[in-house]
């Protein structure tokens, strides 16, 4: 059973703290994405599970065994490095069949198995190349098929994808999220970008200076962000945030923001509990920002056509920029012009502005 | 072609331009001469000229008495010599002693490197003193070794019942050898640990993660990636070897008999003590035609075996 468990697990290096006391459990089979930007400690975290750093404190657990102090070879893990981490002196055969001259498994045996990993990576052909002599695209089936070779029970991808071109990168998106259907094993992947996190996770762990701020399925995570910097990470264009006051009105509870007031839907306006001016920061997503009749007055800084729709960058009277997502078919403001700003109400986000948590409806 | 200068060169007549680019691109030569002819004039002076008069010195037999003049003795000299029981020994005690330090220095120098390598407190001290020997001089060296075999108060003696090992016809060549591995050992070291700081953690921990224990590691990954430094440190170790001189002045005189009496010292006693310049060119020569086909057969042959991450 291929669960993977932190229980209360820190690492320190010297004062720096890398993960702060993480807790997280994997099931078997999941593909589960740590994602946060860099220094975030989910590198590290991946490195503990797979015996190549100690934790400082906590419990790791891979399957029903703690492996604290199992060594990586004895882990039963395998993973796929940034840079690939392929033997620059070894064929592509060699290199695939490397983890199971390791361990030991009977030469006749050897050729079956990898070449059922050739055949499943498409690497046919390549079998007697060195990895100088491949393309990044090549390099990174080569380290997946060293790492699928023998059948671990967790495999481990420290930003498998970074090194490819953004082309390529769609490609073999693709094709790890079918790899892990076809593997039926659990999957524990590392990435800085949203993107590859919100197609190809089960679930996604964010994690932010060495804390995990929010683990839940990709959809749950970008509709109801636990705090403001899941709201700001996740997203592209980003959640916009605007700072504002409450303030009680005849009709309910409004955010006073630059130029103009937005009133909130009852049920957040109960939520939030007040009846003074409590500084809040209100979230809307660019999609549910629109550029028409609306509360908010705000000048056009720039409009950024991308095609198939446009981002319009608008600035609020203190200077806050936001940003409203326009379908192209929509005639496009102009530079500098004055617009109001409309919400929608039923996708209003508001954070305390002290402790950046998700006030909750 | 005209049309494209003219675009690049408006209103430069065309004609001139080949001259101009001539002339400068001879100015820049000649700059560069002048840069390099400092070197050149040392390089001719001291490396050069000696090499070739060595040729023309080893056409004459020199009297053993100073004043008398050379005479021409020909190719029949080399062939006198080469063929004679004295070079054979030098030849022989030449080889042996490079069979001896060579292969046994790099192993040292690679063990004390991995030893060195690992991250543990108070590692540093360790580097330094390992490659301390770099900056000690023959002589130091020398005298060191003087001392530890001194059959009276050496401690090396001392460990094996009070023997004379420099006098002595069996253990002098390897006790002068020890010394030799000694003094070479820091530089040795040096080289295999910045080639083993070049082989990425990442590698080696991917091989980890792969289920290879920790002499698989260092036999599968950084060995092969560590064959281009060893395979210099052979090389250079080897021309080293067998250019021996210091040590063995200095602890044997090439005794006892002629236990120790390398190619380069027979060389320079033929010089220095019985003034036969033509014999000591032949057995100069003779020494640089071995360096050279042995580097060349390294070359060519352990080379294959050497990975250069290609």
């Amino acid at each position: 059973m291929g669960q993977v468990a932190f229980l209360n697990v820190s690492k320190r290096f010297g004062t720096f703290t890398a993960v702060a006391d993480l807790t997280l459990e994997v099931e078997d089979q999941e593909f589960l994405v740590l994602l946060g930007p860099s220094g975030c400690g989910k590198t590290t975290a991946l490195r503990m599970v797979a015996g190549l750093e100690e934790p400082t404190n906590g419990t790791i657990r891979i399957g029903n065994r703690v492996v604290n102090d199992v060594e990586a070879k004895d882990r039963d893990v395998a993973m796929v490095f940034q840079s690939y981490a392929l033997y620059p002196h070894m064929t592509v055969g060699r290199n695939i069949e490397f983890p199971l001259r390791s361990r030991n498994v009977p030469k006749h045996e050897r050729p079956a198995i990898v070449a059922e990993a050739v055949r499943t990576l498409d690497l046919d052909g390549l079998l007697d190349r060195r990895p100088a002599q491949l393309s990044g695209g090549q390099r990174q089936r080569v380290a997946l098929a060293r790492a699928i070779v023998r059948r671990p029970q967790v495999f481990l991808m420290d930003e498998p994808l970074s090194n490819l071109d953004a082309k390529l990168r769609v490609q073999t998106r693709a094709e790890l999220i079918e790899l892990h259907r076809r593997l039926a094993t659990t999957f524990v992947y590392v990435t800085h970008d949203q993107v590859e996190a919100m197609t190809m996770g089960d679930r996604i762990a964010i994690m932010n200076h060495g804390v995990l701020q929010q683990v839940g399925p990709p959809q749950e995570v970008y509709e109801k962000p636990a705090n403001l910097f899941v709201a700001r990470f996740i997203g592209n264009p980003p959640m916009n945030t605007i700072t504002g006051t409450t303030v009680r009105e005849p009709e309910g509870v409004a955010v006073e923001v630059p130029g103009g007031r937005i009133p909130l839907p009852a049920a957040l306006a109960r939520a939030l509990n007040t009846d003074g001016a409590r500084p809040v920061v209100l979230g809307v997503r660019p999609e549910h920002l629109a550029i028409g009749d609306g509360p908010i007055s705000a000048t056009v800084a720039v409009v950024e056509s991308l095609g198939h729709e446009r981002h319009v960058v608008c600035r609020l009277d203190d200077g806050q920029l936001v940003i409203a997502r326009q379908q192209s078919s929509v005639t496009s403001p102009t530079d500098g012009a004055t617009v109001r700003l409309s919400f929608n109400r039923d996708h209003l986000h508001v954070f305390d502005a002290t402790t950046e948590a998700r006030i909750e409806a | 072609m005209s049309q494209a200068i003219d675009r690049l060169a408006p209103g430069v007549d065309a004609a001139s331009r080949p001259v101009r680019r001539l002339s400068s691109r001879v100015r820049e030569a000649g700059l560069g001469y002048l840069l390099i002819l400092p070197s050149l004039l040392a390089f001719v002076t001291f490396e050069f000229y000696p090499f070739v008069r060595n040729f023309y010195l080893a056409l004459y037999r020199t009297p053993p008495f100073p004043g008398l003049p050379k005479r021409w003795a020909g190719l029949g000299q080399v062939g006198d010599i080469l063929s004679s029981g004295d070079f054979r020994n030098s030849l022989k005690v030449t080889v042996l002693f490079a069979v001896l330090t060579v292969p046994t220095g790099v192993i040292l120098g690679l063990a004390l490197a991995v030893l060195a390598h690992q991250q543990l407190k108070g590692i540093g001290i360790y580097r330094t003193i390992f490659s301390s020997t770099v900056a000690t001089s023959v002589a130091v060296a020398s005298v060191i070794f003087v001392t530890l075999f001194n059959p009276q108060v050496g401690l090396l003696s001392y460990l094996v019942g009070q023997q004379d090992f420099l006098q002595d016809p069996t253990w002098a060549l390897p006790a002068v050898s020890i010394a030799f591995i000694w003094q070479h050992l820091g530089i040795t070291f040096i080289l295999i640990s910045a080639g083993l700081g070049a082989v990425p953690d990442e590698l080696l921990e991917a091989a980890h993660v792969d289920g290879a224990g920790a002499w698989s590691r260092f036999r599968n990954v950084t060995l092969p990636l560590l064959s281009p430094t060893i395979f210099f440190a052979t090389v250079v170790g080897s021309i080293t070897a067998f250019q021996a001189f210091g040590q063995i002045d200095l602890l044997t005189n090439g005794g006892p008999g002629d236990k120790t009496n390398v190619l380069v010292y027979a060389a320079y006693t033929e010089v220095f003590q019985r003034n036969n310049i033509g014999r000591a060119a032949v057995l100069a020569i003779a020494l640089f035609v071995i360096t050279l086909v042995l580097t060349i057969v390294q070359l060519t042959v352990l080379e294959r075996r050497v990975f250069y991450g290609r």
